[in-house]
């Protein structure tokens, strides 16, 4: 039995085990491997993430039982100090003594720490190992308890040094990023995208002081400052040095093995050193004349030398590696691939830029136009993959190559195809080298139908995660291509549309959510099917969102519009927009009294803001004593139906639209549907209440009224659609009935009549068709279900304010009287309003 | 994120050395949440009706820092129990505080208890 020593336990160490016991038959190798860290190893790239959770063990590559279970012999906590290439032999710090047949020196890289007069001193640190990390947190809790408002610098301005801000800054200290170059990550951005993330980040709070050379770090015993020249001084508490990284090669060259002039270990395609028996992978590993400090590539050298260990000698190194990076820096996407930058004579770049939203597009182009050679993305990278699968598979470029970063802007030449335009042999997932074939294979073969099951099955997604995007497009697509129904339900708990849902509850009369789980659903529930169901009951029994309180959406639980600070606006209903003067002074007093900011809203009403939580109850308490009723500005419900003065008073009026408004206001009121419901009333072709924009409208021409429906504003403004001509009032409403109780049991949840509209089969002509020709022979139904709604209308705030037990739900706390402290006002032209979010 | 770095940080249940009794159980709505001050924090309650369980957490959303995760609804990912901020819908495990659709910062959690017909909360101070 041969024995394979593997020096180094890292990511990339780690990766050769993985692929090694996946390849090798148990009891012909024996495989030991050496870690100088106490753990076991672990993903090094999210060590960010430490910060935010604590958890070591979240990060770990493997559990040490995996070790064991796989027959790998473990030593953590054991160096490796010398390699006696005569004997084929190791030994360890603890003077213990190994055999090897093969030899694997991963051993990886160690911060550079550049020669500064200073850097001995307290409070200077490197950022490498979770080791750094509690020893900075250490730290920085010893300083928080005499500096109130810590400042941290950071040099260095690379990848790893901007992490390293992120991190300083979570531990509540002032992040200064120092950088010797005049840009930020000098590697992977052109100056101008470095201008942009600059911008960016000094908005987040992360300082940043470019072109600074650092000539001493300054304080007695601990470091105070850093001097960069005569007069320029940065103070601060605490620095991390982030300034590169440099191979641990100390092995290799002690016991000669063929070394490069500035360090690493010199090793063939093959990633063998001079000396055949014994390999190096990783940051340690001078390949091309370059070290590469990314994980890709590392994965990519473990998995050559497991080949040729094991005898398959036709693996080798690609020649050219692919240095593309993507990554989320503080929130904010930075990638770059291919060719970055490039000089004019090999081809032209196109850049996009636009500095108020912190976005940078660069993607450069060969001189023929066919080619996309690199780029650089700041600000948005979700075309990154697609761009990078084009760069790597010598794609053609469409022709306006310019689209690729812009976008199709209205001509036939759409930017992006789909992901399955990709070949075969395209890698999806570089980091473990998974091609597009790989992953619709095993969709298709292996019945490997979710992002999950093939993540399981490929390892694609499992190490940096960019794919994700790409990999979920393919499993849909693939799934597709067999004809495949992605499935509509609503979510985990249920497997059902919400129109077979609706069907459910009402043919089994199911009156409450839980019972509704046990019957036919799953699990526990969540935030999207609650509000759906509690959607479903209120529109077949028309019951308030009191009773099932805890499954409301957040508006309807306390009947009110949750605000930026925790606060909640109050809406009264004023059908069609008619208030009397009486009316008017009630909710100017009471507004005042309460100190509420008020506004007119878009329809036609008054929204008073910044009520606490316990001053609901009382507010509407004198709200309904003056006559008023909830607005139900707060439900998926009829919100106002919005009125044009009409031949009462208007010159040109047709007919009476406010009256009618009005009747149709308190028609519709307290009837919750899919989504929020707006009308519109005008009185005559000059269209001033702006009916065609809403979910229902009515316009009175000569000879009766015109229906439209299933208009909007809002994100996508749509005008709405004629339904009828010239009917009488009563044919209007009957039609507007059945129109919108059909909606109400169909639509999918949180669609406006518009959305749902575009994808009924038959459109418009359907819904005349249903509602007008009753072609379904549902008329009648829809008009009995309508008027039940309307029948058995209650206004919920009354029910809430004259019910003790609803109304205790109003208290912030419910162990104290006090109100929430947190809440801040400042003033706003004679009103208040929430203090800005930080 | 400074604000809940240094006020609130998560109870393992073996570190508790005080158990504070917050509210008796009918204060709690049956699969809801209600919040409870104990000294200058908000803690948001859980009465998991349906798992049978109770949980605590912060009730300040590290989002936009708003003290509302205690009028949020409650729930489970993939067995997984959570708790989505009524402000903008981010989901935190109720187990371990860890933010289930994006990256936001973890938020604390407690332990809690039923003792009679009260509900205590665990800190360790």
């Amino acid at each position: 039995m041969k024995t394979v020593i593997v020096v180094g336990n890292g990511m990339v160490g780690y990766k050769f085990c993985e692929k090694f016991v996946a390849k090798v038959d148990q009891g012909s190798f024996k495989l030991i491997v050496f870690g100088e860290e106490p753990r076991v190893a672990y993903d090094r790239v999210h060590l960010s993430e430490y910060f935010e959770n604590g958890d070591a063990e979240r990060l770990s590559m493997a559990p040490r039982e995996w070790y064991q279970e796989n027959n790998i012999e473990l030593y953590t906590n054991e160096r490796v100090t010398d390699i006696h290439r005569n004997s084929k032999t190791i030994t360890t710090l603890s003077e213990k003594t190994y055999n090897y047949d093969y030899l694997v020196l991963a051993t990886g890289s160690s911060p550079f720490v550049p020669q500064i007069n200073g850097v001995d001193k307290d409070g200077v640190f490197v950022y490498r190992t979770i080791e750094d990390l509690e020893e900075m947190l250490a730290y920085a809790d010893k300083i928080r308890k005499t500096v109130k408002k810590p400042k941290a610098a950071i040099l260095g301005g690379g990848l790893l040094g901007l992490e390293a801000a992120k991190a300083v800054m979570d531990m509540g200290m002032e992040p200064h990023v120092v950088e010797f170059a005049p840009k930020l990550m000098p590697r992977q951005l052109d100056t101008r995208s470095s201008k942009v993330l600059q911008v960016k980040l000094k908005s987040m709070g992360i300082n940043i002081h470019l072109s600074k050379a650092t000539n001493q770090i300054l304080g007695n015993g601990h470091v105070i400052g850093m001097e960069f020249g005569e007069d320029d001084v940065l103070n601060v508490d605490m620095l991390v040095i982030s300034a590169g990284i440099r191979p641990r090669d100390e092995l290799g060259k002690s016991c000669g093995l063929k070394m490069g002039t500035r360090g690493g270990i010199a090793v063939d395609n093959k990633m063998r050193t001079s000396d055949s028996s014994i390999f190096a992978i990783g940051e340690i590993a001078l390949y091309n004349q370059m070290i590469y400090g990314l994980v890709a590539p590392g994965y990519e050298m473990a998995g050559v030398a497991v080949d040729q260990i094991l005898g398959m000698e036709q693996t080798v190194m690609a020649a050219e590696i692919d240095m593309s990076t993507k990554l989320k820096l503080i929130g904010v996407d930075v990638a770059s691939f291919g060719t970055p930058f490039m000089p004019a004579e090999k081809g032209h770049s196109i850049i996009f830029e636009n500095k108020t939203e912190s976005l940078y597009k660069r993607i450069n182009v060969s001189h023929d136009g066919k080619r996309l050679l690199g780029g650089i993305l700041v600000g948005d990278a979700k075309d990154y993959n697609m761009l990078l699968q084009m760069y790597l598979n010598e794609m053609p470029l469409p022709k306006n190559p310019e689209n690729l970063i812009l976008g199709s802007r209205g001509g036939e030449d759409v930017s992006f195809g789909s992901a399955m335009d990709l070949p075969d042999t395209a890698i999806v997932c570089s980091c473990e080298a998974v091609t597009k074939g790989q992953i619709c294979c095993s969709v298709k073969e292996n019945g490997n139908e979710s992002v999950k099951a093939i993540s399981k099955a490929t390892k694609a997604t499992t190490g940096c995660g960019g794919c994700k995007p790409m990999v979920d497009d393919l499993v849909k697509e693939t799934l597709k291509s067999l004809g495949k129904v992605v499935k509509e339900s609503i979510c985990e708990h249920f497997e059902y549309s919400r129109q077979e849902l609706y069907d459910l509850v009402k043919l089994r009369k199911i009156e409450d959510y839980d019972s509704l789980l046990d019957e036919v659903g799953k699990g526990h529930g969540c935030e999207v099917c609650k509000p759906a169901v509690a959607s479903i009951f209120a529109s077949i029994y028309n019951e308030t969102a009191n009773r099932q309180a805890t499954i409301q959406d957040t508006n309807d639980r306390y009947l009110a519009n949750i605000q930026r600070n925790g606060t909640y606006s109050v809406v009264p209903r004023v059908a069609a927009g008619e208030i009397t003067p009486k009316q008017l002074l009630a909710i100017g007093r009471i507004a005042q009294k309460y100190d509420l900011y008020t506004k007119i809203t878009g329809g036609q009403r008054i929204d008073m803001f910044g009520a606490q939580l316990h001053e609901l109850p009382p507010i509407w308490e004198e709200l309904i004593a003056e006559g008023f009723e909830t607005g139900q500005a707060y439900g998926k419900s009829l919100r106002t139906v919005k009125s044009c003065v009409g031949s009462t008073w208007c010159r040109y009026g047709m007919d009476e639209s406010v009256t009618f408004a009005i009747d149709i206001e308190n028609r519709y009121k307290g009837i919750r549907s899919p989504h929020k419901i707006k009308g519109g009333v005008s009185g005559c072709i000059r269209e001033c209440a702006e009916a065609r924009n809403k979910d229902f409208g009515f316009i009175a021409v000569e000879g009766g009224w015109n229906v439209y429906i299933c208009g909007n504003g809002g994100a996508n403004p749509q005008h709405a659609q004629l339904l009828a001509e010239k009917v009488d009032r009563e044919i209007a409403t009957k039609y507007v009935d059945r129109f919108l109780m059909y909606y109400i049991q169909t639509a999918p949840p949180l669609t406006r009549t518009a959305a749902w509209l575009d994808k009924l089969e038959g459109g418009i002509d359907y819904v005349k068709d249903v509602v007008i020709n009753d072609c379904l022979g549902i008329a009648e139904q829809l008009d009995s279900e309508m008027q039940y709604l309307v029948d058995t209308y209650k206004c919920e705030w009354k029910e809430a304010v004259e019910n003790p037990e609803i109304r205790a739900r109003y208290t912030h706390f419910v162990n104290a009287e006090e109100t929430d402290d947190n809440i801040e006002f400042v003033s706003l032209r004679e009103q208040k309003m929430p203090k800005a979010w930080v | 994120m400074i604000l809940t770095l240094n006020t609130y940080e998560a109870v393992e249940p073996e570190k508790v050395s005080r158990w504070f009794k917050a509210a008796p159980v009918e204060k709690f709505p049956k699969n809801g949440g209600a919040c409870v001050k104990y000294k200058g924090m908000q803690i948001a309650v859980f009465n998991f009706t349906r798992e049978g369980t109770w949980y605590a957490c912060q009730n300040l959303c590290p989002h936009k820092m708003e003290m509302v995760l205690s009028r949020g609804m409650i729930g489970e990912d993939q067995g997984e129990p959570k708790v989505a901020c009524p402000l903008h819908k981010n989901s935190f495990s109720l187990k371990t505080g860890k933010h289930l659709n994006g990256d936001l910062n973890r938020i604390a959690t407690y332990p809690v208890k039923i003792e009679g017909d009260f509900v205590y909360i665990g800190f360790s101070e």
